[in-house]
C-alpha cells in the first residue's frame, strides 16, 4: 500500500472523498455533544453512516480500482451491510429510551402513536 | 419459487456478493459463487419466512433514486443544525402517521428509510392500529411530514409489496 503509483487526479480525488466523509462524519460526532435531548442526538450519527460512510468507501472503491487496474467494487458491501444494519441499532436505541421514559412518566416521554 | 430454488432472489444477491469477494472472476469462483447462492437458501428454509414479493422494477429504482437524494438533502440539513448555521427557532418533536403499509418487507424497507435518513428516527409502529411515531430533529416545516412520508415512500412501496 506504500509503494502505489496512482495518478495525481485520482490521488485528489481520492482525498477530497474521503475528507469529505470524514467532515461528515465529525459533524455527527460533534452533534452527539452539542444536541440536548437523547432524542435529538440519536439523529447525529446517522451522518457519519449514511454519507460519511458513502463517501469514504466511494474513495475506497476509487483507490483500489486505480491500485489494482480494474474495477473493484468489493467495499459497496460494507455500504449495504451498515445500511442494512444500523437501523437495527438505533430503532433498538429509541425503543429502550421511550420505555424508560414512559416508566419513569418524563415530560419529554413519547406520546402513543 | 420451487423445491429446487427456494428463494431466487436471495440466491442471486448471494452469488452477486460472492462474486464481489473473489473478483476478479475466474470460472472456479463463478462455480463456488453459484453454489453458495443454491445451497445457502437452503438455510433459511428452516424459518419458514414469507416469500418475498417485490414487484414494478421501475419504482424500485425511482423510489432508490428519491431516497438517494432525501439522504444527501437531510445529511446537509442535520449538518447545518448542528453547526447551528440555521436562523430562527428549531423545533423538534413527534410525528404520528397513519399508514396503510402492512407488508412485513415494505415495513423493514421504510423503518430502513426512515432511519437511515439523518433527521427522522422510527420510534414505534403500532401493528395493531398500523400508526407509526417519528421523531422529526427539524419540524418546521409543519405538519406536512405525514403527506411528505406517505406521497414519496408509502405509495411507492405499497405499489412493490402489493
Amino acid at each position: 500500500m506504500t509503494d502505489t503509483d496512482i495518478p495525481l487526479w485520482a490521488a485528489c480525488l481520492v482525498v477530497a472523498l474521503a475528507l469529505g466523509g470524514a467532515g461528515f462524519s465529525l459533524i455527527g460526532a460533534i452533534g452527539l455533544i452539542r444536541l440536548r435531548t437523547f432524542y435529538e442526538r440519536v439523529h447525529a450519527p446517522t451522518l457519519g453512516a449514511t454519507l460519511g460512510m458513502a463517501l469514504i468507501v466511494a474513495a475506497s472503491v476509487v483507490f483500489f480500482s486505480m491500485d489494482e487496474g480494474r474495477l473493484v467494487l468489493r467495499d459497496l458491501l460494507i455500504g449495504l451491510f451498515l445500511t442494512v444494519t444500523t437501523p437495527v441499532t438505533l430503532i433498538l436505541l429509541g425503543r429502550a429510551a421511550t420505555y424508560r421514559d414512559r416508566t419513569e412518566g418524563n415530560a419529554d416521554a413519547p406520546p402513543d402513536p | 419459487m420451487s423445491r429446487l430454488l427456494p428463494h431466487p432472489l436471495l440466491s442471486l444477491a448471494l452469488a452477486v456478493m460472492w462474486l464481489l469477494l473473489n473478483a476478479p472472476v475466474t470460472p472456479a469462483t463463478l462455480l463456488l459463487a453459484g453454489l453458495v447462492g443454491w445451497l445457502v437458501p437452503f438455510v433459511m428454509l428452516a424459518l419458514r419466512p414469507d416469500a418475498v414479493r417485490a414487484r414494478a422494477p421501475g419504482v424500485i429504482l425511482r423510489l432508490a433514486g428519491t431516497v438517494l437524494v432525501d439522504v444527501v438533502r437531510s445529511n446537509i440539513d442535520v449538518a447545518k443544525v448542528i453547526l447551528g448555521l440555521n436562523r430562527g427557532e428549531r423545533r423538534t418533536g413527534f410525528v404520528s402517521i397513519p399508514l396503510d403499509l402492512r407488508d412485513p418487507y415494505g415495513l423493514t424497507v421504510l423503518s430502513i428509510i426512515i432511519t437511515g435518513a439523518p433527521g427522522t428516527l422510527w420510534v414505534q409502529y403500532e401493528s395493531a392500529t398500523g400508526r407509526l411515531l417519528l421523531h422529526v430533529l427539524d419540524l418546521t416545516d409543519g405538519d406536512d411530514w405525514v403527506r411528505r412520508i406517505k406521497d414519496r415512500y408509502e405509495r411507492p412501496l405499497l405499489e412493490i409489496f402489493r
